[in-house]
């Protein structure tokens, strides 16, 4: 991100220089200052009502109910942990407070399932399988509602915001598909975790 | 079917929940308040990164350099019905959560019903900041060696951009 910064900012004035526009470039760091405050101000009351219903779901123990309803699947997804063990429960829960939206809640519970899947894992310093199974969920996020995007639409004056959600849906269910079939993909196709004593040599 | 979908996701998802913290006794009012306190904060934090963002693609913008991106690439755009506006959100969106939120939020200011905003909030909605989930979630355990775990996260961040513009071109244009 760093690098990102600079350069979007060097080459626009480099750029803005060249063609002349230079005075535009500059008046562009006042608009455009002016305008995130102004967008950051109209997500308040939506991410508000969200946040609130959330808490609900949060409270109410939703989250335990539907990370219990896909604890089969996410069990048969690690069949390099063993029955019963914490990490199942926690990648499960993970995944449900996720898909609700609940980023806040899911990473302290991911971060949990992280330290449960690092006592199976053979080499501390190098990912498992599981691990790169979990993770592999978790960077394409599979999400039920699209709060966020929705709030800024809304806030914009797009007229009917909720109309992303389908597509949105259709997108992430698809992603969330693949990234676990190439993470076993992978699997198969990588060459096994290496061992300890090895790894400490390389 | 998709418009029934996206009309009556949020009405049924929000009775559900209500009704099923209702029947567990949850003082919905109350914890509906406290929750909802965070919006501010949520709000106010995203400020440093939006402002961050936004004035460097408004002074891109202003300088003419996504013209002249786009003027290059606009055999590629045009044949996948992509806005050039769209292109920064792809790169980013990996990278960093909040400037990917900034950007949509910038093509939604200028144009906001337009097919750029429409694909940029599916995109934006659909995929996860990959490297940040990767580096807090490794880090957190002290592993260094990330194996396969990073080539899922890039590819399913390709397979989200595509299937988004797939997506977006059959039901929005």
């Amino acid at each position: 991100m760093n690098y990102i910064f600079y350069f979007l900012i060097i080459i626009s004035i480099i750029v803005g220089a060249s063609n002349g526009k230079l005075p535009d470039v500059v008046n562009a760091i006042l608009t455009g200052a002016e305008k995130s405050v102004k967008i950051a101000f109209s997500l308040i009351g939506i991410m508000a009502f969200w946040l609130g219903i959330m808490k609900i779901a949060e409270k109410s123990g939703l989250v335990e109910k539907f990370a219990k309803l896909i604890k089969p699947i996410t069990k048969r997804l690690f069949n390099e942990i063993p029955d019963g063990d914490p990490a199942i429960g926690d990648i499960a829960m993970n995944f449900s407070a996720n898909a609700l939206g609940l980023s806040n809640a899911a990473t302290p519970i991911g971060l949990k399932a992280m330290e449960e899947l690092q006592k199976h894992n053979k080499n501390k310093k190098t990912a498992s399988n599981a691990m790169c199974m979990f993770l592999g969920m978790n960077t394409a996020s599979f999400q039920l509602v699209p709060a966020t995007v929705i709030a800024v639409l809304a806030g914009a004056g797009y007229k009917n915001p909720t109309e992303i959600i389908a597509p949105t849906l259709i997108v992430t269910s698809f992603t969330f598909i693949c990234a676990i079939v190439l993470a076993k993909v992978f699997e198969k196709l990588s060459p096994p975790q290496e061992i300890e004593e090895v790894a400490e040599n390389a | 079917m998709l418009d029934l979908i996206s009309l009556w996701a949020l009405p049924v998802i929000i009775v559900f929940i209500l009704t099923f913290a209702l029947i567990k006794k949850v003082p919905l009012y109350e914890t509906f308040t406290d929750g909802a306190k965070d919006g501010f904060k949520v709000a106010v934090n995203i400020i440093p990164y939006l402002v961050a963002i936004i004035v460097c693609i408004s002074m891109l913008r202003a300088s003419g350099a996504v013209e002249m991106l786009a003027n290059c690439l606009s055999g590629i755009l045009t044949r996948f019905n992509i806005p050039a506006e769209v292109l920064p959100v792809i790169f980013v969106r990996p990278l960093s959560g909040s400037a990917a939120l900034g950007l949509f939020s910038d093509i939604a200011t200028v144009d906001v019903n337009s097919y750029a905003t429409q694909l940029s909030a599916v995109m934006v909605g659909s995929s996860e900041t990959t490297f940040y989930v990767l580096a807090v979630y490794f880090g957190s355990v002290g592993i260094t060696r990330y194996r396969y775990a990073l080539w899922v996260g890039i590819l399913a961040d390709i397979i989200a951009a595509v299937m988004s513009i797939v997506v977006c071109s059959y039901i929005f244009l």
